[in-house]
């Protein structure tokens, strides 16, 4: 949350949308392909106006979002770090396109303002409806990243994970904010460039006659080159061998759909990204994420002036699920509590790590209000 | 850091649409950011909203970071519409200040507000009625215990457009002089409202 405040680094006064941009930017961002919806479109426009500025900067506005994220896959294959950022209704559209993304392995960020649905829903409001859908949303079995960003600091933070994940991990990467979050105005920091790491996806350097473009390797990602780039290589959503071309082969389907799951399991480590707040004696934790989390730091603080073993834990890293964090949590309290944004999406996932262990409580709200830190706290004092 | 610690400051800028209420939210959480270094969350009421509906901007400032971005009770209200004023007086808490726009809201819901017609201002003294958030501003800064003439102007000079500048900080500087005339002695005004903000009142009185 806090950062040491240093004199010589960039501050800025700015909205969760802008913070995202600024994220991509400095993370080698150099292509966005998308349609603007409420509220997200303050990201597509800043970037409408930054990316012609930047060398091979490019932008482009598609007839709709099957198309935007289809144009950044393109832009991904091109060798390029590509994303598009969208809403709800967008986002059921841009489906079929990120399971394409999954299977090609073509690393990409998808930025999700989540607002009320089902449908057109709230458009104004905030929501986190979207969570499952983000992990589950694109059909067959997949696997997938997906983050979240409770203030403006870590929209920039983490939209620079999210390129570092996908690049590292060959994988479509989603971020999930709010429309609170991406409406806020707050002061950022703007990273020296050496205070961030940026991780560029691994091209292959064999000559280009032996290259294999989905060979087995030992972390499970293979090396990427672009297209053009004098490499040839096929690229198809039909289940593949690996030269890349069609097959329905047991023993090649199974070895591929393994692998796809494999290259992010074996390193959970680095993918699971979440925050502790006064969990060392904690009795009472909150698990929470986004804008509610906020809500839920200033209720565990004021449970603990009331004598209260508060504590919270913020999940950034929503899927994979954090279940280390998590059961290390179950290990000390007694009671777990999940306020969300919608009728219980996370709790879920908690409830299926914790497997009756310790008593899990959920606060669920879907009126496009955010929950207050009053309604945390009045279940914190009661448990 | 010279500033003085502050345990969540909240400020609720309201109106109409159209009289510049998200700029002010901008222009003056970005001084208070920026220029002061505390901690601030800048919100805003977001919705199909037109010009001559409700508008609202809130600020919450803070020597610590903050962690709900919301405004809950408020310290210093102001409110330019009448509406805006009877919809929002409610959520400032008690002992709270509230900066009216005199012209405009006739009928105050209590007797302890004080008020200058900013409208009137920048139409009669600068012929710009657009300038009038500006003038707001200038009057807030002299009101805010916390806030500085000379680093909110430094602030109004980066963020503005040179084509509007000078009207703008002409506007800023009558703000601040005729909230200094008519206002009296800040700190005696907090005081009366009893609500200069101490270690003590940092309860939780909203819950």
């Amino acid at each position: 949350m806090a950062r040491p405040r240093k004199k010589r680094n960039k501050e800025i006064f700015a909205l969760g949308n802008e913070a995202v941009v600024e994220g991509a930017l400095l993370a080698g961002c150099t292509f966005y392909g998308g349609y603007p919806i409420t509220p997200s479109s303050e990201i597509m426009e800043i970037m409408a106006q930054r990316l012609p500025l930047i060398p091979n900067g490019s932008f482009i506005q598609m007839e709709d979002e099957i198309a935007g994220l289809g144009s950044v896959i393109g832009a991904s294959l091109a060798g390029r770090k590509a994303m598009t950022a969208t809403s709800g209704p967008g986002f059921s559209l841009m489906q079929e396109h990120l399971g394409y993304g999954c299977i090609t392995e073509t690393p990409l960020v998808i930025v999700n303002v989540m607002r009320g649905g089902p449908s057109t829903g709230l458009p104004t409001s905030p929501a986190q409806g979207d969570v499952q859908q983000a992990r589950w949303g694109t059909h067959g079995d997949h696997s997938i990243i997906v983050l979240s960003a409770s203030n403006v600091q870590e929209c920039l933070d983490n939209t620079i994970e999210a390129f570092n994940l996908a690049e590292k991990y060959r994988t479509p990467v989603i971020l999930l904010i709010d429309e609170i979050t991406a409406h806020t105005r707050e002061k950022i920091i703007i990273p020296n460039p050496d205070e961030y790491e940026v991780f560029n996806r691994i091209v292959p350097t064999m000559p280009p006659e032996w290259y294999k473009p989905y060979e087995e390797t030992v972390r499970g990602v293979p090396p990427m080159p672009a297209i053009g780039s004098g490499y040839r290589f096929h690229v198809t959503g039909l289940t593949h061998d690996t030269n890349g071309f069609p097959t329905s082969r047991p023993d090649e389907v199974r070895e591929l759909n393994e692998r796809l799951f494999r290259k992010i399991d074996q390193f959970l480590h680095d993918v699971q990204l979440v925050d502790e707040v006064d969990t060392e004696d904690a009795e009472i934790v909150v698990i929470a994420y986004g804008t509610v989390a906020r809500s839920a730091e200033l209720a565990v603080k004021q449970a603990r002036d009331l004598g209260v073993k508060a504590g919270l834990l913020k999940l950034s890293t929503l899927f994979p699920y954090p279940r280390k964090a998590t059961e290390r949590i179950m290990a000390k309290a007694n009671t777990l509590v999940v306020p969300e944004m919608n009728m219980g999406q996370i709790s879920r996932e908690v409830k299926r790590v914790n497997n009756g262990q310790v008593s899990v409580r959920t606060i669920n709200k879907v009126d496009g209000q955010i929950i207050t830190p009053a309604e945390i706290l009045k279940v914190l004092t009661r448990v | 850091m010279k500033n003085q610690p502050l345990d969540r400051f909240e400020v609720r800028l309201s109106g109409l649409g159209g009289q510049g209420i998200l700029t002010l939210g901008k222009v003056m959480g970005g001084g208070l950011a920026l220029g002061h270094g505390y901690f601030v969350t800048q919100t805003q009421s977001y919705g199909p909203e037109a010009r001559g509906g409700a508008s609202r901007s809130d600020l919450v400032v803070s020597s610590n970071v903050i962690s709900y971005p919301k405004a809950e009770s408020v310290d210093l209200l102001i409110a330019l519409s009448q509406e805006a004023c009877n919809m929002y007086y409610r959520n400032l808490k008690s002992g709270g200040l509230l900066l009216i726009e005199t012209d405009l809201v006739k009928q105050p819901p209590v007797n302890q507000f004080i008020g200058l017609p900013f409208t009137k201002l920048a139409k009669d003294k600068l012929g710009l009625p657009q300038a009038m958030n500006t003038i707001v501003l200038g009057a807030a800064t002299y009101l805010l215990p916390f806030a500085q003439q000379r680093t909110m102007r430094k602030n109004l000079e980066e963020v503005l457009p040179p084509k509007i500048l000078d009207i703008n900080i002409k506007a800023f500087n009558m703000g601040f002089r005729e909230a200094k005339k008519n206002f009296g002695d800040p700190e005696e005004l907090w005081k009366a409202n009893s609500v200069i903000v101490s270690d003590e009142e940092a309860d939780y009185d909203s819950i």
